[in-house]
């Protein structure tokens, strides 16, 4: 057996899932996809009293654009959210992020909620979420609440969600008209861990950069948003210029982990190149 | 940790086990149920050798766990063979010497059935793309992609 002994609850109803939660509290792990973390069980990085699992749970799969957001429940797999016409047309740059994250099989079983929870600091999801300004519902039994991304991603592996909650829904607003986005990222192989990723938005106006989100992953405990880099850019004409000075700032914005794979002086080199490539292309999706 | 019942179907033939919640459904298929075809490579499901098809769909069968798929059909390598003989990937990869030392291959069959079966005429490159969770250490890949190429050829007839 790979993974550490747990007992095992699959309910049928959401309100059994908080009445279990608010039970077993630290205990419990959620169970949706399963894709991270049965691999986690494996490796006996966790281990678990009991693992309630979600998937029976009706109507939390779903997708949909309404009053400007972007709205995907705890069981949208990954492949439904990748495909679906609403993720296009609300967040460009979630669309372009989405290729990297893993492989089609894990891709058909593993959910966009879970990913955020997990927040693996290599992870994409969490840094588009950042830099789309991505809310977080999150249900206890004693109700629900809105987490904002800034607020929810708090450390490796870690999020502010508590021990009896879970997280239902996320909502991502609508990119505002004219926005550009542009994603790049470098791992060891296509659909591995990324050693760095880079995500960017960018608006213009009348020849100037009005709005800038850049965001990295891979290079720190989580989702990390590089402000010196957007404020570098505000005002600034967009071109080759003032991506590579944004780029800088990036780069001097983090304070990268470690391994084997890549050090810190190599991820800052990473972060420079792909922050500015992520602006260029994002400059050129603006209109 | 108590046992928990389950029925799903494999290969076509409905199976009912209790099982330890913690079996993944890779030692279930291969220590349970002998199906000893699907391999296990990584138990973290990178490689891709422990591929099988769940509700018609690749998943990594060391990423699952037994206890979830209550109703599911699973099929494995072992159930993709007609009553004439190799699956046509099968005999794909047979003609295009698509192994050297087979480890991988169930799990290449297993993804080359499904790459055949979303994409009408898989060029290379498509081909390349969608193998990117089967891991390979041997082939250099070249003859695994002829033998889904070809392999997708003859499964559209």
């Amino acid at each position: 057996m790979k993974p550490p002994p747990f007992d095992y609850c699959c309910p049928d109803t959401l309100d059994e899932v908080l009445t279990l939660l608010a039970e077993h509290g630290e205990a419990a792990k959620v169970i949706a996809g399963g894709q991270s973390l049965v691999p986690m069980l494996n490796l006996r990085a966790l281990h678990p009293g009991v693992l309630i699992d979600i998937n029976r749970l009706p109507g939390l799969d779903h997708i949909s654009l309404e009053d400007g957001q972007l709205r995907v429940g705890a069981l949208a797999r990954h492949k439904a959210v990748l495909e679906s016409a609403a993720v296009s047309e609300a967040s460009p740059l979630m669309a372009l992020a989405y290729p990297y994250v893993s492989h089609g099989p894990i891709r058909n079983r593993g959910t966009l909620c879970g990913n955020l929870c997990h927040n693996d600091p290599a992870s994409e999801m969490p840094a588009v979420a950042l830099a789309s300004g991505a809310e977080m519902v999150l249900q206890s039994a004693g109700g629900t609440r809105t987490v904002a991304a800034e607020d929810f991603f708090t450390g490796m592996l870690s999020t502010a969600a508590e021990a009896n909650e879970i997280l239902v829904e996320v909502r991502v607003p609508r990119a505002p008209a004219g926005q550009g986005a542009g994603f790049h990222e470098v791992s060891p192989r296509k659909g591995d861990f990324a050693y760095v990723a880079v995500g960017a938005t960018l608006q213009v106006a009348d020849g100037a950069c009005t709005g800038a989100r850049i965001v990295c992953a891979g290079v720190g405990d989580g989702p990390h948003r590089a402000y010196a880099a957007e404020d570098a850019l505000t005002g600034a004409a967009p071109g080759d210029d003032a991506f590579r000075q944004a780029a800088a700032a990036a780069a001097d914005s983090i304070d990268p982990s470690e391994d084997f794979h890549a050090d810190a002086d190599y991820r800052r080199d990473l972060v420079r190149s792909l922050t500015r490539r992520a602006l260029a292309d994002a400059a050129s999706r603006c209109n | 940790m108590a046992g928990v019942s389950v029925t799903f179907t494999v290969n076509g033939r409905e199976v009912t086990a209790t099982v330890d919640p913690r079996t993944l459904l890779v030692h279930f298929l291969r220590e349970h149920l002998k199906l000893t075809g699907t391999h296990i490579g990584c138990d973290t499901s990178q490689c891709g050798a422990c591929t099988v098809h769940l509700d018609g769909r690749p998943a990594k069968s060391c990423a699952l766990l037994a206890v979830q798929l209550e109703g599911a059909e699973v099929t494995t390598i072992e159930g993709v063979a007609g009553p004439d003989g190799m699956h046509p990937m099968q005999a794909a990869f047979k003609e295009h010497h698509g192994l050297q030392c087979g480890f991988c291959t169930p799990g290449m069959v297993m993804m080359g059935i499904d790459i055949a079966n979303r994409h009408e005429a898989p060029d290379e490159a498509t081909i390349r793309r969608e193998l990117e969770g089967n891991l390979c250490r041997c082939t250099g890949y070249h003859n695994i992609v002829a033998s889904i190429a070809a392999g997708a050829s003859s499964m559209r007839g």
